[in-house]
């Protein structure tokens, strides 16, 4: 009997070294890209690409939510049938592409300077992109979709992350950041303040301290030494009791929350407030730049460097910066457009005015989101700054 | 067409009745192949997934691109015991865990006392339907429902206005109103099944030696019921305990599914060791639930 209760003793504990090592040795992959734009199964001709893609007959898209504009003629030009998954956030895409059951992504700075640095997506090749010449040459080669130089995925747009207030309940003139910082308006609003929950945010606290608080020397809002850390996540822990609502990367609750009132002053995406102004009745609400600047992002279509769809991709990251494409996702989504020639064909002749997107003076006072980097991200070897798995622990503090 | 029966196929070397019969004959075979398949699913599936979250606890990630880097550590142990977030979240999770328990042991109690006791078989179906049927609703409706009761311009609030009185519903108290809603099926029918099978002799004993009927619902009723209600309570317990949905939709106030869920990105390992404490938890909770006899009534 006791022999025998070793017996299963022994082999339970076989299974678990056997499945130890199977966990160990999934997963790996981590073979480096290089700056070889070869990708598996790609063509190597616009021609061959189109011809494959109507083989391959799919793409997999994760996107932030209502990126995927005009598919319909995507899917009817090129045979690949568009699939998209919504990510609520950077962390949650560079998840999600990981899988290796998408084909690309709509990378946002803190999620595309990782995936390049991981080999997770691949560099591209511009000739085998036409419409890759229209992008605005200011948008082209930066640290977010580029790496020595070498292009990796397409630039899909910016925009700024706005402050957006009911104007039944905040005054219509309000223009700075004061209202979800400032201790007499954290009272007056408090429980109807609304916040994006992700750890990113941590960037627009030090936006605010960087214009309130110039003896903490904060230049890049994302590269923060301790000492501008700790002032930082010391605001948003006083903010956070007066918070309603941490809103998920997916849209829906915010807009609820504003609708019927249960939130009335916060940050948002250019798309909510678009939704709300849309709906009808109209929500009376009004969104802004504030003075201080803010955060705000400038995405990047990327190729995952074992996509399945290789050419519907390629054919998808021509589609998104097309004029039209570019036009409806800017209009859709709410934000710039990095192809001028989306400006003519806008519904609002005054979409690109409206979203500056030709007038590069206005986004000098927008922190594009990016990656916290140990050495923070300069030249100065004196300088250190607080990691992004920081900022994610602080992020769980201080949602207590 | 003719009715005759030729012999030349004789029944024994029919392929069925052979396997039959080999299987007659070898009974350790027998089982192996009524067996593997839910043993399979059982260690591969079910545990090995268990196996590769609590290995993937002990380790590290690189603090720029996040990839897990497989070295043994005990990093990840190390920050949930010394940052004291994570202990006010699961004891915020425990406390939660337990309100709602006792909540619907509370409500329950009446309703499945009222059905096997009291009410009429007919009535008792429709009780039992009742009770069945938002089970069949999906769960994220019936969240988002609760939602939209609690908001500010809701149905609770219209109710408190012309009193002067107003809630708060995207709070603790709000969520331990939806959880005890949700779970509450799962106490009435252990309890009321546990009820029913109190047999009607014991409570008429009590009576002829004199028991008062009060005297008879704790001497005789609640003892009997007991293990009946810390089965359910299991229920309530541990899919508070584990639910990320709901405190994500109802609060701003984490719990630990849902700094499991926020952390799952940027911090897997952690995530892993963080997932020990429900486990240590709940496994806490069934020893004494079977020391109470629950397991019986199960």
């Amino acid at each position: 009997m006791r022999r025998k209760r070793i017996a299963v003793w022994a082999a339970l504990g076989l299974l678990v070294a056997a499945l130890s090592v199977v966990a160990a040795g999934c997963g790996g992959g981590d073979d480096e890209a290089g700056a070889s734009t070869d990708i598996e199964g790609l063509g190597t001709s616009l021609e061959e690409i189109q011809t494959m893609a109507r083989d391959e007959g799919e793409v997999n898209l994760v996107q932030w939510a209502g990126y995927a504009q005009l598919t319909d003629e995507f899917e009817a030009a090129t045979g690949c049938k568009v699939n998209t998954k919504d990510g609520g956030s950077s962390d949650d895409m560079i998840s999600l592409i990981q899988t290796g059951e998408y084909d690309g992504v709509s990378a946002s700075g803190n999620a595309s300077v990782r995936l390049m640095t991981t080999g997770d997506v691949a560099p591209i090749d511009p000739d085998l992109v036409p419409n890759y010449a229209d992008v605005q040459e200011g948008i082209k080669d930066q640290d977010y979709n580029s790496l020595d130089g070498q292009p990796y995925g397409v630039p899909h747009g910016r925009g700024p992350n706005y402050l957006m207030f009911r104007t039944d309940d905040v005054p219509e003139d309000t223009d700075s950041w004061g209202v979800i910082w400032e201790d007499d308006q954290l009272a007056k609003y408090k429980g109807k303040i609304s916040i994006y929950d992700d750890s990113i945010f941590i960037a627009d606290a030090a936006v605010w301290l960087k214009a309130t608080q110039p003896d903490l020397g904060i230049d890049d809002p994302y590269q923060l030494n301790q000492e501008q850390f700790d002032a930082a996540v010391a605001l948003l822990k006083k903010q956070a009791p007066n918070v309603g609502e941490y809103w998920p990367g997916t849209p829906a609750s915010q807009i609820a929350a504003y609708t019927n009132g249960d939130s009335v002053v916060g940050t948002t995406w250019p798309y909510q407030y678009l939704q709300l102004t849309n709906a009808d009745p109209a929500v009376p609400v009004k969104a802004i730049k504030p003075v201080e600047g803010t955060t705000g992002w400038s995405d990047t279509w990327m190729i995952y460097s074992q996509a399945a769809h290789p050419n519907c991709m390629y054919l998808w990251m021509d589609h998104m910066i097309s004029p039209e494409a570019q036009a409806a996702v800017a209009e859709g989504f709410g934000e710039a457009p990095v192809n001028l020639k989306a400006c003519d064909l806008t519904t609002n002749e005054n979409h690109c005015s409206d979203f500056h997107a030709d007038d590069e003076a206005w986004w000098d006072d927008v922190y594009y989101w990016t990656t916290p980097v140990e050495d923070c991200g300069d030249d100065d070897d004196s300088t250190t700054c607080v990691t992004q798995e920081d900022w994610k622990t602080a992020w769980t503090e201080i949602r207590g | 067409m003719t009715s005759v029966s030729a012999p030349e196929t004789p029944p024994r070397a029919h392929p069925g009745r052979r396997l039959s019969t080999f299987l007659f004959r070898h009974p350790r075979t027998r089982l192996a192949l009524l067996l593997a398949l839910p043993v399979a699913w059982m260690v591969v599936v079910y545990f090995g997934s268990l196996v590769v979250l609590l290995v993937s606890a002990f380790w590290d990630t690189d603090p720029f691109t996040a990839e897990i880097v497989r070295e043994f550590t005990l990093d990840n142990f190390k920050t949930i015991i010394e940052r004291p977030v994570y202990r006010d979240v699961a004891w915020r999770t425990i406390q939660m865990a337990l309100m709602v328990t006792l909540a619907d042991i509370v409500l329950a109690f009446p309703i499945a006392y009222y059905m096997a006791r009291v009410a009429s078989p007919r009535a008792r179906n429709l009780l039992v339907v009742a009770i069945l049927l938002p089970l069949w609703a999906s769960y994220l409706v019936k969240v988002i429902a609760w939602r939209t009761i609690l908001s500010d311009g809701g149905v609770i609030n219209w109710a408190l206005e012309p009193l002067g009185l107003s809630f708060d519903g995207y709070s603790t108290v709000g969520l331990w109103l939806v959880f005890t809603y949700l779970w509450l099926p799962f106490m009435i029918l252990p309890v009321y099944a546990g009820l029913e099978r109190i047999p009607a002799s014991l409570l008429e004993a009590s009576a002829d030696l004199g028991g008062r009927s009060l005297t008879t619902f704790v001497r005789v009723i609640v003892p009997l019921a007991l293990p009946a209600v810390v089965a359910g309570s299991i229920f309530t317990f541990s899919l508070t305990l584990g639910d990320y949905i709901a405190p994500g939709l109802i609060t701003s106030e984490q719990f630990i599914g849902t700094v499991i869920y926020n952390i799952r990105g940027q911090a897997l390992p952690t995530a892993a060791a963080y997932s020990f404490v429900p486990i240590v938890v709940i496994v806490l909770y069934l020893l004494v639930a079977r020391k109470l006899g629950a397991f019986e009534s199960l």
